[in-house]
């Protein structure tokens, strides 16, 4: 088990350095020439100089690399371009409103999506299971604008349920007051596709043998759908969550514009049109990371539900 | 008579409404008795309806789209089950009556240990606490003959053996003193050593617990050791019940007859296997002459294997690797003409042999000689050639075929590949002309797999092979999932092709009687490497190695009258 670890931890540092060069070479194939955006106006061959010396393009492209190699190894990304805010702060201060809404609605959508999927596979091709997989059709059908304005309009300024955006300064404040109507209107979007996908997984089990044998055994149905179905049905729903969890720190780019969270959604964006080099590099290689650690914690979590796998 | 019956059937009709709205009658209105404290055998083929009636006893049926006729009874100890309610179902099942399946692997969940499993039946009919439970557990897989049963207990399913598996599903059925214990085919997916033990298990704890056992089948050598009564059921339809005397001295019946005849013989090798037809048509069933089999000494050798050897690696620990030889110095001669057998239990390394010739596996040692050349070290342009001479047809003919073609593609694709047939006209007439040699309508042509049988699609699979006019064709456990009827045709398809076209086959097979019936040599493996090799008659006449004369031993003798055993 350790052994497997460490291997896997090793295997990370030539998978990093792929990134890094592929974040680089991209860059400055098509990135453009930021001296230019940054310049504004003062567009005079002595400004451009100047900023290409302070941003160390002057440098060779190999002396940048190395630049950017001890950046990911200090994790000390400089300063932003644009702002020039050091990038560690902006990704500091910007990570939490993201992690607390984008975190919080998978948590809701997984204990909405998986009960909900488990009893419509147990019904499946009655009633119940026709009539929720057409409001999941219809549901994922409409577009996330609709339900924003809509829920801004309806939910908020009219009923005044919630507020119609805003973000504070206490997690409990955020969660309980600001969260809700962006949270709501997210799983509007999310739910449909995921309980039919969940359903799926839960179709697929119901139909091996071992059910039977569950049955045979006189095991009433709550037992056979709750104890053995249900944990083999988890098995790849792990894989998804865990596919998709790195991919919460970059936030909900439509939900943080139109309610007015302060998260990272909205600097990435800022980050790309104005070809801010360091925080791109930052948040490029954090996904990475993120994405690297979470695939090595998804292995592990198998191992723990399911005893066939192998880690080796 | 009546009271001594533990289940009777009465007139069971049962219907399956198909999506495509008809309805398939499955049973149709069957009734036979199970005694107490005996063993009844259901044989038939696929279709015949022995699960379903098994199915039906449990009520496990899928309820959305399963009709019972209401006139249907299933009287198990006068109380007809077909009336109870959900709770009284779910107290029967599994304590009254209990039932093993087919496949051991897939019918344990693969994510609780196995003395869970067993153990949840016990808390649930027995009303055991979690450590009564756990003592009882230990109990039962120790009189399942399963080995170190304490530490056993906490291993999950994938971790035991298939012979494992099935003993430990055997303790769980027996862990609540059922009066009646169903087999479903539980021998099926096993090796033939395996088989004989499970075999023998089921009928000690028959007579130990005083059980009733409905024993399912489609193999009726199986039947004959140990079972009382026999069911012969076909299309939903008993054709014929008696005791297993009866059955197997006199049979009455046009389809009993063919079925115990259709299966290959150790001790006579007709010209031709008999098939159903030949027994249900007028004038009854000849048996042709007996054919020779055996290297001459003037056949000429178109395979020459020598020391072939083929390895796995796998990572242990954080460099480390470990190396398992799957296949270990095994050389062989194969003539023009004839067929070389290899047997052996799972994981002997006979499918790995085969594979390693037509190069789906790299092998990691020796030579195969085709025609004197060397297959296995040429480059692979140079063995590209040879792919069209070598042919392979594998085990599963549902997985092997390509589900998105129809069958004039899957027959023309591989002729395009090597070049044969000047245009698609000549090569979609010779694939017609393949499709009526082995026995399939013109229209096949335009259909896709899943509208034939498993019989038919192993025809599909040989005639694309024959599309290619390969000289040898490597048949892997090419008939082993087929009924028994359909393997004899199979088998004399493929019989009829090299007597044609002076094919040479390497047949690999568990099946012992299959191979001494179509092998001129055989060839037994264990564990990777050779046990033995000689003419198929002498090998199963004089074994010369205590490995080969066990697995002899194993195959089911069927019916043995014990006076003519004792004289």
């Amino acid at each position: 088990m350790s052994a497997y670890i460490i291997r896997r931890i090793l295997q990370m540092i030539p998978t990093l350095f792929g990134v890094m060069l592929l974040v680089f070479t991209l860059f400055t194939l098509v990135g453009g020439d930021p001296t230019y955006i940054l310049a504004g106006k003062h567009l005079t061959a002595e400004v451009l100089a100047n900023l290409r010396a302070q941003l160390g393009l002057d440098k060779t492209l190999p002396e940048q690399f190395m630049i950017f190699v001890r950046q990911v190894l200090t994790l000390d990304f400089g300063t932003s371009w644009s702002t020039q805010q050091p990038v560690s702060d902006i990704i500091s201060t910007r990570i939490g409103p993201s992690l607390t809404l984008t975190g919080s609605m998978m948590i809701v959508d997984l204990l909405i999506a998986i009960p909900l999927a488990a009893a419509v596979a147990y019904f499946r091709g009655g009633l119940t299971d026709r009539i929720v997989t057409i409001a999941c059709t219809v549901a994922m059908s409409i577009s996330a604008l609709v339900y924003i304005i809509a829920g801004q309009y309806f939910l908020a300024y009219r009923m005044e349920m919630f507020p119609v955006r805003g973000w504070g300064d206490s997690l409990l404040t955020n969660l309980l007051v600001y969260v809700p109507l962006p949270l709501l209107m997210g799983l509007m979007v999310s739910l449909g596709p995921d309980i039919r996908f969940y359903r799926s997984f839960f179709l697929e089990e119901m139909n091996h043998d071992y059910v039977r044998t569950a049955r045979a055994k006189g095991l009433s149905e709550k037992t056979v759908m709750l104890k053995h179905v249900l944990r083999n049905a988890m098995i790849p729903v792990v894989t998804t969550v865990m596919m998709s969890l790195p991919f919460l720190m970059i936030g909900a780019l439509v939900l943080e514009s139109f309610f007015g969270i302060p998260g990272m959604g909205n600097e990435v964006v800022m980050a790309v049109n104005k070809s801010d080099f360091p925080v791109i590099k930052a948040v490029t290689i954090y996904i990475a990371l993120a994405t690297m650690l979470f695939n090595l914690l998804a292995d592990l979590v198998y191992k723990l539900i399911d005893p066939r796998v192998q880690l080796k | 008579m009546t009271q001594d019956n533990l289940l009777s059937i009465r007139n069971l009709k049962v219907n399956f409404r198909l999506e495509s709205g008809e309805r398939f009658e499955a049973l149709k209105g069957i009734s036979f008795d199970i005694p107490k404290h005996r063993t009844v055998a259901l044989v038939g083929e696929s279709g015949s309806g022995k699960s379903v009636t098994s199915m039906a006893i449990m009520q496990l049926l899928p309820s959305n789209n399963t009709e019972v006729d209401p006139a249907s009874e299933i009287l198990f100890n006068g109380k007809n089950l077909l009336t109870l309610t959900g709770s009284e179902l779910r107290a029967m099942r599994g304590k009254d009556v209990a039932m093993i399946f087919q496949e051991p692997m897939s019918s344990l969940n693969p994510v609780f240990t196995v003395g869970d499993q067993i153990a949840e039946t016990l808390m649930l009919h027995a009303g055991l606490g979690r450590s009564a439970a756990k003592k009882r557990v230990v109990e039962l897989l120790t009189e399942v003959g399963l080995p170190d049963p304490a530490k056993k207990a906490g291993a999950y399913p994938h971790q035991l053996s298939g012979g494992q598996q099935q003993r430990v599903m055997i303790a769980m059925a027996i862990a609540c003193e059922p009066k009646l214990l169903i087999a479903d085919e539980p021998t099926t997916a096993l090796d033939v050593t395996i088989q004989k033990q499970i075999l023998e298990l089921i009928a000690k704890l028959q007579k130990k617990h005083g059980m009733s056992v409905l024993f399912i089948t489609h193999d009726l050598g199986v039947v004959g050791e140990f079972a009382d009564d026999v069911v012969v059921m076909r299309h939903g339809v008993i054709r014929e019940t008696g005791t297993v005397k009866q059955i197997f001295d006199a049979p009455k019946d046009a389809y009993t007859k063919a079925l115990l005849n259709c299966r290959p013989h150790l001790d006579r090798r007709p010209m031709r296997l008999a098939v159903i037809d030949d027994f249900l048509r007028e004038g009854g069933y000849v048996e042709p002459a007996e054919r020779q089999r055996g290297y001459l000494p003037d056949d000429e050798i178109i395979l020459d294997v020598q020391g072939l050897g083929k390895s796995f690696e796998s990572r242990e620990g954080l460099f480390g690797k470990h190396v398992f030889h799957a296949v270990k110095d095994v050389s062989f001669k194969l003539a023009r003409g004839k067929t070389l057998g290899i047997v052996g239990e799972s994981g002997s390394g006979k499918t790995t042999v085969g594979l390693t010739l037509v190069r789906l596996h790299e092998a990691t040692a020796g030579k195969a000689l085709f025609h004197g050349k060397d297959i296995l070290s040429m480059s692979p342009r140079e063995f590209q050639d040879y792919k069209r001479r070598i042919q392979i047809i594998f085990q599963n003919p549902y997985a092997s075929l390509n589900p998105r073609f129809t069958v004039g593609q899957i027959l023309t694709e591989p002729m395009m590949l090597h070049d044969i047939g000047t245009n698609q006209h000549e090569r979609l007439q010779m694939a017609r002309e393949l499709l009526e040699r082995v026995g399939l309508p013109e229209n096949a042509m335009f259909k896709y797999p899943h509208e034939f049988s498993g019989g038919q699609r192993q025809r599909i699979a040989i005639a694309r092979c024959l599309t290619m006019k390969p000289e040898l064709l490597i048949c892997d456990e090419s008939v082993s999932a087929l009924d028994v009827s359909v393997q004899a045709q199979v088998l004399n398809l493929l019989q009829d092709l090299q007597d044609e076209y002076q094919l040479s086959y390497l047949f690999i097979s568990h099946d012992l009687a299959v191979v001494k019936h179509i092998s001129d040599q055989v060839m037994v493996m264990n564990k990777g490497e050779v046990v033995e090799q000689a003419d198929a008659d002498d090998i199963y006449l004089r074994p010369k190695q205590d490995y080969t004369r066990r697995l002899l031993s194993s195959i089911p003798q069927g019916w043995v009258n014990e006076a003519i055993v004792a004289a």
